[in-house]
């Protein structure tokens, strides 16, 4: 295999893993845009990754194998991620809860209950059976042609156009609405955005709930797109890669999907690795590690200096 | 006011209690949608915990090491510091335990305590990283110590698969038996249990966190600075060197977790795919004991028979054992929403003590925050 195929390979995989973490960081940057801290992307991809993958199964059995009920299971991934995500908004903006412990209890609470429901569901089993049908892939007429550059960019999983979409549609909706500047304001300067007729707690019920809706459909995808089935092991770190890309990109839409791409490389670069044989001089425990190690750098301010949301973290308490 | 009923009406306690009280009622409602029996299952909790000696000894043993986490994530609360990173400090320790135990030959009175101290200071030192971080690049510690815990998990991973490694297997050599911390006289006074040594020094480490914060110098410092940062600053206290040393001896808690985890039970490390969860869980434990040496050895002791006893409702009424993880994530949840649980109390307050009563309300507690 030729060193061109090598890198349309590279770049083909990269997208499809850099997809999920796309969706989750846009998740977690409403949210966190919103002044609540999201730690719970993790959890809240489990939910989705669980619904996608338990809906898509089912309709199956129900409808046998169509292309249909893989993007059923999408759409009530997004639903029930949304929903998954109340509690967090409850407990953070009505009840001043610490924003990361209750992240963390709702990080648990994915876990418990998703694998509960599996077992209860697959006789015991903790892990889904193997999906029949799953979302697959395109291929943009004549571009997807192109010898190397078509395998690498113009033929990806449905999910990946969406995700690239979703990049543009939050930049607009978050910089070019009032609905946006309303989020930021609330996340920059709470008090400043109530004083102007702002409703702080719904823009940050809704930015919450946005939130898990899109970390669903960033879980949702793993499950339907790379491993065919739901078990413990689906989602595991990619919330935290999610949030990392966030911290990394910025805080901005695009920032965090460059980021996140940047991620996607080094999740890629393991699995192309591992084809070519090539893990044998680079340890692959390195490579997974490495954008831990970068996201700290970056928030160290050795490479870049990233500002979070001005008020980020606290609770917003009316007349106090 | 009777002193006695005082200590369990004041919202330190009554918060935990009444988070416990609704986690564990959720769990049995959620029990019962599925169709199965809550009551054989916490039964059989209970009868797989404390049933014989044997499970005693081994739920002995499951609380351990949250007595490490809790006592790691409570120091660093004291602070106001918010330690994810137990988890990951618990990690290192643990492998440079094994490293210790694996790589060297010595008679068994140099090779334990060497082995556990290693784990300790490597523990403290992957824990002073985040504090170092906080202090002098602002970094939050809670991101970095949740990307500190990752890498933590590849770099053990890393150790063990290039130093220790067992062939053929998914985890590292035996350690050599001198530096076990298993015991054998508490290991047959439990019918074989794998309790060991390392509870005594859970204990002892909690008598070390109390008597750290309570009596000494650097203590009263610590929880000047958790109070009030910029006043102890005026006041003299350097909070830099504060945040860091706590972050350390946070971190040294965690690492002496790890450390009698691999001594006392597994004797080799483990390449992990996912976390132990024992960091994690140390939140739970901090937040439920009220970041307080015996609040801690309590949570410990909940949450580690909640674990532990989890295996029985399997057995005994079929209920997914993952039951207890979802009662788990709904206790720290109220505990973390307190409010919503004040909410609930006063309630319920309200419908018990009609007309003027001397129990404070919630009103009060707020003064009290």
């Amino acid at each position: 295999m030729d060193s061109l195929s090598l890198v349309s390979d590279l770049i083909h995989t990269t997208i499809v893993f850099a997809t999920a973490l796309i969706f989750a960081s846009l998740g977690g940057l409403y949210s966190e845009r919103s002044g609540v801290v999201n730690i719970a992307l993790e959890g809240m991809m489990i939910i989705g990754a669980f619904t996608a993958a338990v809906v898509t199964y089912f309709v199956d059995m129900q409808l046998g194998g169509s292309s249909f009920s893989p993007w059923l299971g999408f759409i009530t991934a997004i639903g029930v991620g949304m929903i998954f995500a109340i509690p967090h908004a409850v407990a953070t903006v009505t009840f001043n809860a610490n924003q990361v412990v209750s992240g963390v209890a709702l990080n648990f609470l994915a876990i418990g209950v998703s694998i509960y429901l599996t077992k209860i569901l697959f006789d015991g089993s903790a892990q889904t059976k193997t999906l029949d049908s799953t979302l697959s892939t395109w291929h943009i007429p004549g571009l997807a042609e192109i010898p190397f550059l078509g395998h690498a960019f113009f033929s990806a999983y449905p999910t990946s156009f969406i995700a690239f979409l979703l990049v543009a549609v939050t930049y607009y909706i978050l910089f070019k609405t009032p609905f946006g500047l309303r989020l930021r304001s609330v996340g920059e300067h709470p008090r400043t955005a109530h004083t102007m007729g702002i409703n702080v707690y719904k823009m940050r019920y809704l930015a919450v709930m946005i939130s898990g809706g899109l970390a669903a459909m960033g879980g949702a995808t793993i499950a339907l797109t790379t491993t065919s089935n739901f078990s413990h092991t689906t989602i595991s770190g990619q919330g935290y890669i999610a949030l990392a890309a966030l911290i990394f990109g910025k805080w901005h839409p695009l920032g965090a999907m460059f980021a996140a791409l940047f991620f996607g490389i080094a999740s890629a670069l393991k699995s192309v690795f591992q084809v070519y044989g090539i893990t044998d001089y680079i340890p692959v425990d390195f490579i997974f590690l490495f954008p831990y190690v970068l996201t700290i750098l970056v928030l160290a301010g050795f490479v870049g200096k990233a500002t979070p949301p001005a008020a980020i973290g606290q609770s917003y308490e009316k007349g106090h | 006011m009777n002193k006695v009923i005082r200590i369990f009406i004041k919202d330190s306690t009554l918060i935990p209690v009444i988070s416990i009280v609704l986690g564990l009622l959720i769990g049995a409602l959620i029990m019962l949608l599925g169709a199965y029996n809550p009551i054989r299952a916490y039964a059989s909790l209970i009868e797989k915990a404390f049933g014989d000696l044997y499970s005693i000894g081994e739920t002995i043993r499951q609380i351990t090491p949250l007595i490490f986490t809790g006592l790691s994530v409570a120091f660093a609360f004291r602070i106001g510091l918010f330690n994810i990173g137990a988890e990951g400090q618990f990690i290192i320790g643990s492998v440079t335990a094994a490293f210790v135990g694996i790589q060297f030959d010595l008679p068994w009175y140099i090779h334990v305590p060497f082995a556990v101290v290693a784990g300790g200071i490597a523990g403290g030192l992957w824990g002073s990283l985040a504090g170092l971080l906080k202090v002098y690049r602002g970094v939050h510690e809670v991101i970095a110590t949740i990307m500190l815990n990752w890498i933590a998990l590849y770099l053990s991973n890393y150790i063990v698969k290039f130093f220790l490694i067992e062939p053929g297997q998914q985890r590292s050599r035996i350690l050599s038996d001198s530096s076990w911390l298993s015991s054998s006289w508490l290991s047959q006074l439990f019918d074989g249990a794998r309790i060991h040594y390392g509870i005594l020094l859970g204990l002892i480490c909690t008598f070390l966190f109390y008597v750290i914060l309570w009596k000494t110098r650097q203590g009263y410092e610590l929880r000047a600075v958790g109070y009030n940062p910029d006043a102890s600053e005026y006041a003299g206290i350097h909070v830099k060197k504060n945040i860091v040393r706590s972050m350390m001896v946070s971190g040294v808690f965690a690492g002496l977790g790890g450390a009698s985890e691999v001594l006392g039970v597994f004797h080799y490390q483990t390449i992990h795919s996912v976390f132990p969860g024992h960091g994690f869980e140390g939140i739970a434990v901090a937040l439920l004991g009220g970041n307080t040496a015996v609040g801690t050895i309590l949570g410990a002791v909940l949450f580690g028979v909640l674990t532990f006893g989890a295996t029985g409702m399997k057995f005994g009424a079929g209920v997914p054992i993952e039951i207890i993880n979802i009662v788990i994530a709904l206790v720290i949840f109220f505990v973390a929403a307190s409010g919503l649980v004040k909410a609930i109390i006063d309630k319920v307050k309200k419908k018990i003590i009609s007309g003027g009563s001397s129990l404070p309300t919630s009103q009060d507690w707020k003064k009290g925050v």
